[in-house]
């Protein structure tokens, strides 16, 4: 449904006239984002005597790739329609990280059930947020928010405090190096391209991005809404499980806190990314170019040796200005 | 909306209008949640024990409208937390010894979150990514003005929010003050219908030879105002400033604004109900302790509690939030 704008709006004719080149280029914001992280990742090394390019770029995919599994949740939801958006993102991390890591007593033999459980707890945490959703018919932000407290209560009741130690086999999965390169950031590259196919090709992404687009044109075609959204819903819950227990190898087990971050970067990455928050719209891709973006940021300005408070200023300043500088999607 | 309702109502039956079951949810949610306190510990219903009960009420009511009028407007402020906490660390740090100061960074910050408003609907941006960005912006302010929690509000602030009004605890007299104000300027003003419609329907108004422009920004300007507000009183209560004291009023913000009867299209908000809203989610984890929840299952039951209230308007068939 297109509602033709007739609002005056005088002050923005500038701007938008001075970017009206880089609007025309597809999905424009997407590729910003890859600009400026490699910017920014000339900028650091460029600032350490051109010493430490490979290690940079190397610590800045490592973590960037937690951020693209759950921005790429995010993004199906996003997509799934105006107003959906999953912000128990960081709790389901937390709870299935709890979960499987204290049945697997850190045994290595273990790591496939346990990886199975995780994925579980995302899917049934998943269908939970969309049961919320379409039985009480709670704004979604205001069901996943009221589940996330549910979530996080019993993340506490099974682990309290503590940190539950990971199994071996999988701290070394997640920092190892064929040939010095990292492959858990290439299995993560390999699901974003997975992702970028069944967005574009299969009938579950065509669905989504029609419902997306348009609510009633699509139920009004024949395609079962609820259970698209269900299936993405479901599908966001699994990413976060997933990188809920790579992050605990990663980080040496899990902890109450460990997906806190990750609410902001999950839906940062997706509209820095070049995704509509309207919806309709899916990048993938994008989405690495937005993680980078914010790693090497943060890598950046450790760099610098600048205070919490300046670090934490200049990151919020960067992200609005890429949101209000970008050229903006049809859909916004 | 208010068309159809008033042609809808006019059957008469014994059974309460939709709308009226409506507004009247968030009032039932807060007296069953004073009737169980009551139920278990009946000297808390006096006037020392509501001032108690309350007290950090008052904040998050003002915290509450500020949401509220973005929300009005079908956008969202993501950062509304952060700037609380800005506030409380301006006035600890500087209110007392140089006020001047104070005002001028107090002015500055409402400025600015004008301009960052302004920005959002000239080009129609995300509201939900800025907000979060400016989020950032306002919890690094506030570390580098005071990176650990500290500093001291003046006294007279202090003061103020431990005076003892007369026949009602402070929270309750500013609960009703805020929700008249609030409903007067919104609800039943001339103007207020202007406000609203710039969220309902931004064209219809521009039409109607209203400027938008106009009305945008006093909401923006209000919205900043009302947040100024919650800080400054939080930190009067709290005595001192934390960047990190309020991350909780954002979403306990929106919560409230849902709770009241608002939704997210733009337009549809009520002030009475967002006040209301805001005492009653203050009260959950209060009504949690009398009844003995275990504090690891604290959090999950508040969650439970915002299903149960909201579950409500389900039952008596309101309108999609």
């Amino acid at each position: 449904m297109i509602v033709p704008d007739t609002v005056p709006r005088g002050t923005g004719q500038p701007l938008k006239g001075s970017l009206k080149i880089l609007s025309r280029l597809r999905g424009a914001r997407g590729a910003l984002g890859f600009a400026v992280a490699a910017l920014l990742w000339i900028a650091t090394f460029a600032y350490a005597g051109g010493q430490g390019a490979g290690a940079t770029l190397s610590t800045a995919l490592a973590f960037a790739a937690f951020g693209v599994i759950v921005g790429t949740g995010q993004m199906l939801v996003i997509a799934s329609g105006s107003g959906n958006f999953d912000l128990s993102i960081p709790s389901v991390m937390t709870l299935a990280a709890y979960i499987s890591m204290g049945l697997m007593h850190g045994q290595d033999y273990r790591l496939a059930g346990g990886f199975a459980v995780a994925l579980a707890v995302g899917a049934v945490a998943g269908a939970l947020n969309f049961l919320a959703i379409a039985a009480l018919r709670l704004p979604p932000m205001i069901a996943t928010l009221a589940w996330s407290f549910v979530f996080q209560s019993l993340a506490m009741n099974l682990g309290g405090e503590a940190t539950i130690k990971p199994p071996a086999l999988l701290s070394e999965f997640t920092v190892f190096r064929l040939g010095g390169v990292q492959v858990m950031p290439l299995f993560v590259m390999a699901m974003t391209a997975v992702m970028a196919v069944v967005v574009k090709r299969t009938v579950f992404g065509r669905h989504l991005l029609a419902i997306g687009q348009s609510e009633r044109g699509a139920r009004l075609a024949g395609i079962h809404v609820t259970r698209v959204r269900l299936y993405s819903y479901m599908l966001c819950g699994i990413a976060a499980a997933v990188a809920g227990f790579l992050l605990s190898g990663f980080t040496g087990g899990a902890a109450l806190n460990m997906g806190d971050t990750y609410m902001m970067e999950s839906v940062a990455v997706v509209v820095l990314g070049g995704a509509s928050v309207a919806g309709g719209e899916a990048n993938p891709i994008g989405i690495w170019g937005a993680a980078l973006f914010f790693n090497l940021l943060a890598i950046l300005l450790n760099t610098f040796g600048l205070d919490a408070g300046v670090r934490l200023l200049l990151t919020g300043i960067m992200v609005v200005l890429i949101v209000a500088v970008a050229p903006r999607t049809a859909g916004d | 909306m208010p068309e159809a309702a008033i042609l809808n109502s006019g059957s008469h039956s014994l059974w309460p209008r939709r709308e009226t079951l409506e507004t009247a949810l968030p009032f039932l949610a807060l007296l069953v949640m004073l009737g169980i306190i009551f139920a278990v510990r009946p000297t808390v219903f006096s006037y020392f024990g509501l001032t108690l009960l309350f007290k950090l009420a008052i904040p998050l009511m003002f915290a509450a409208l500020s949401q509220m009028l973005i929300i009005n407007l079908g956008e969202i402020d993501l950062s509304n937390g952060a700037f609380v906490g800005l506030v409380t660390c301006i006035v600890a740090v500087y209110l007392e010894k140089a006020p001047g100061h104070a005002v001028l960074l107090l002015v500055g910050t409402v400025l600015v979150y004008v301009a960052v408003g302004w920005l959002i609907s000239v080009r129609k941006l995300p509201s939900i990514v800025v907000t979060l960005g400016m989020s950032f912006v306002w919890l690094g302010c506030a570390i580098i003005i005071l990176p650990a929690p500290g500093g001291h509000s003046p006294a007279w602030l202090i003061d103020a929010m431990r005076w003892k009004p007369p026949l009602m605890p402070l929270p309750l007299w500013t609960a009703l003050g805020i929700a008249v104000i609030g409903h007067w300027a919104l609800k039943s003003s001339s103007y207020g219908i202007v406000l609203r419609g710039a969220g309902a329907n931004p064209k219809s108004v521009a039409r109607a030879g209203w400027s938008l422009v106009k009305a945008r920004l006093l909401l923006y300007a209000g919205a900043a105002l009302l947040a100024v507000i919650a800080g400054l009183f939080l930190s009067g209560i709290t005595t001192s400033g934390d960047p990190n004291v309020a991350p909780g009023y954002t979403m306990l913000g929106v919560g409230a604004v849902i709770l009241g009867g608002g939704t997210f299209n733009g337009g549809v908000v009520s002030p009475i109900g967002t006040v209301v809203g805001a005492l009653t989610l203050s009260l959950a984890s209060s009504v949690l302790s009398f009844l003995q929840v275990a504090p690891v299952w604290q959090i999950g039951a508040q969650g439970l509690i915002l299903f149960l209230v909201l579950a409500g308007r389900v039952l008596i068939g309101g309108r999609r939030l």
